[in-house]
């Protein structure tokens, strides 16, 4: 490691992030693989199924005891699908605006991949100077919200270009629900700032472990913030721009092959996203209540890796499960919730969190 | 007819607050997870077909077999009436003409010297079963038939009586004899 720390500073900046971007999006890419067999998985089970169980490489019967075992669990599921994915026939309909069908894919995919550039995952790997974060910008949560609002024009889009009326249908859906529900996120958001006074989500991590998990102050930010990330990432029972048993598939009807594929790894890149950042903003990212000060060794780096990992997988779970607790929304319920409570209720929280920061919190 | 007005109570707060119901559907969805899940419960109730089969109960018509009878003959005498009845027309029969060997048990003028079911074609409905008047053909409890080929699923007389086997439970030309023989010693008032 002697050359690395012999370095020009910029140049190991350079390296180390290119390294970080690698193992984050490479961990992200198999997260969201595998999010999808629990998801499958989860579902089968709460529907008293078996959920995949047969798909193998024919190795796999040659394992004693574990091959049978993985198999029945399905773990070597998600590389049949990926393959399906890939080697399907990726048919473009003869009414489709052109540039725009193949726009929307990519737009959809690539914010939910940008937000986790500013998510500290851990604290150091030893080097106080090289943090587990990709960009440690001051802007932090600002820049996530921007980059989020973007992911909309993914989905509406895809309404517009496919030309037919279901993915129409789900693009108008989707504007309004994305719309007003990011008003309610980042109106969640703010009350927590107030209490921390810094809008770089290390700090934010920096503030909890010292002062407690902000879930316990703040839970109704807490609420709002994940019932309106429900909402922005198309969860149960919110997914009424998808909403498949009446608007066939929703904005990506008309898609087929690696350009849906892309919407699906949108959806799950940004449910990670969204898990990820509820679990820093709320949860204490990677500090446990007597984990706080940051690692001075590689294990313990690793350790508090995990952590976060640990926690954002919970989260995970969570969105999975809930999908099974709802019926979907109706549309006027969703706006009702949206407008006429969640966004009332966080303006109030934030007036009720500058009076206690002013006087009580001096 | 006199109407009936349902009442329609408004939610309560408490209601309009969606935490009863998420308790529920978390409540409900525990449950099934605990039963199913491995580890837990391991009880789904899915049936992995290849490896478990269900019980095929009395009474099932699957594909329709010819019989033979106890002592092994073939019960089919070669009337035609199944294969003029049934609705698909499935089945064909071919009659031993002047120069095959015309049956293999006695009390029987004739066997059929082909027998075709078309399994494609046959629709399971029991009316060949209901029309034998020799109790020779049978809808038993066969209900995966494959092939790989249109020929293969056209079962001929020797496989359709090998799938079928013995059925000694209607023994009618058994009993015929009996009666037959009962009543040439039976006392019969001659006046």
């Amino acid at each position: 490691m002697d050359f690395l720390q012999n370095l020009d500073p910029s140049v190991q900046f350079v390296l180390f992030s290119i390294v970080k971007i690698a193992v984050v999006f490479g961990v992200t890419m198999s997260f969201v693989a595998y999010s999808v067999l629990v998801e499958r998985k989860v579902s089968a089970w709460i529907q008293d199924r078996v959920g995949p169980n047969r798909t193998a490489p024919p190795a796999a019967q040659f394992i004693p005891i574990l091959g049978p075992f993985l198999t029945r669990l399905g773990i070597f599921q998600p590389a049949a699908d990926g393959l399906k994915f890939l080697l399907k026939e990726d048919f473009t309909p003869s009414y489709v605006r052109l540039a725009y069908f193949w726009l929307a894919p990519a737009i959809a995919v690539i914010p939910a991949f940008m937000t986790l550039a500013v998510i500290p995952f851990g604290s150091t790997l030893g080097n106080p100077g090289n943090k587990m974060v990709i960009a440690d910008l001051d802007v932090g949560i600002l820049y996530t919200f921007g980059i989020v609002s973007l992911g909309v024009y993914g989905i509406v889009l895809a309404g517009y270009a496919a030309n037919s009326k279901y993915p129409f249908l789900g693009g108008i859906r989707s504007t309004a629900q994305m719309i007003s529900y990011e008003i309610a996120m980042g109106m969640s958001v703010v009350s927590v700032f107030l209490l921390v006074g810094d809008l770089n989500l290390s700090k934010v991590i920096e503030y909890q472990a010292h002062g407690g998990w902000l879930v316990f102050k703040q839970p109704l930010a807490f609420v709002i913030f994940l019932v309106a990330a429900f909402a922005e990432t198309n969860r149960l029972p919110f997914d009424l721009p998808e909403s498949e048993s009446e608007l066939v598939g929703g904005y990506h009807t008309e898609y087929s092959s690696m350009k849906f594929a892309l919407f699906f790894l949108g959806e799950y890149a940004n449910m990670i996203a969204s898990s990820a950042m509820m679990v820093t903003l709320f949860f204490g990212g990677w500090t446990l209540p007597f984990i706080g000060e940051p690692a001075s060794g590689l294990l313990g780096g690793l350790l508090h890796i995990g952590i976060f990992v640990a926690k954002m997988v919970v989260f995970m779970v969570m969105f999975i499960w809930v999908r099974w607790m709802f019926p979907r929304f109706r549309y006027d319920q969703l706006m009702d919730l949206g407008w006429r409570r969640f966004i009332p209720l966080a303006l109030a929280n934030i007036l009720v969190t500058a009076l206690v920061v002013a006087f009580v919190n001096r | 007819m006199s109407t009936k007005v349902v009442e329609r109570k408004p939610l309560s707060a408490w209601e309009r607050s969606y935490i009863p119901s998420i308790l529920g559907g978390l409540g409900v969805t525990w449950k099934h997870f605990k039963r199913t899940a491995p580890f837990l419960g391991n009880k789904p109730i899915t049936m992995e077909y290849p490896e478990q089969k269900w019980v095929v109960p009395e009474g099932y018509r699957g594909a329709p077999y010819l019989v033979k009878d106890q002592e092994g003959a073939t019960k089919c005498v070669s009337c035609q009436l199944c294969e003029f009845v049934c609705p698909p027309k499935a089945i064909r029969i071919t009659p031993p003409g002047p120069e095959a060997q015309q049956a293999d048990r006695a009390n029987a003028e004739k066997m059929p010297r082909e027998f075709e079911i078309n399994m494609l074609r046959c629709i399971f409905c029991g009316l060949c079963q209901e029309v034998c008047p020799e109790e020779a053909i049978f809808l038993q409890k066969d209900y995966s038939l494959t092939g790989t080929s249109r020929q293969e699923m056209v079962f001929n007389k020797e496989k359709l009586l090998k799938l079928g086997g013995t059925h000694a439970g209607i023994q009618k030309w058994k009993h015929k004899l009996e009666e037959a023989e009962a009543q040439e010693s039976f006392p019969v008032d001659t006046h």
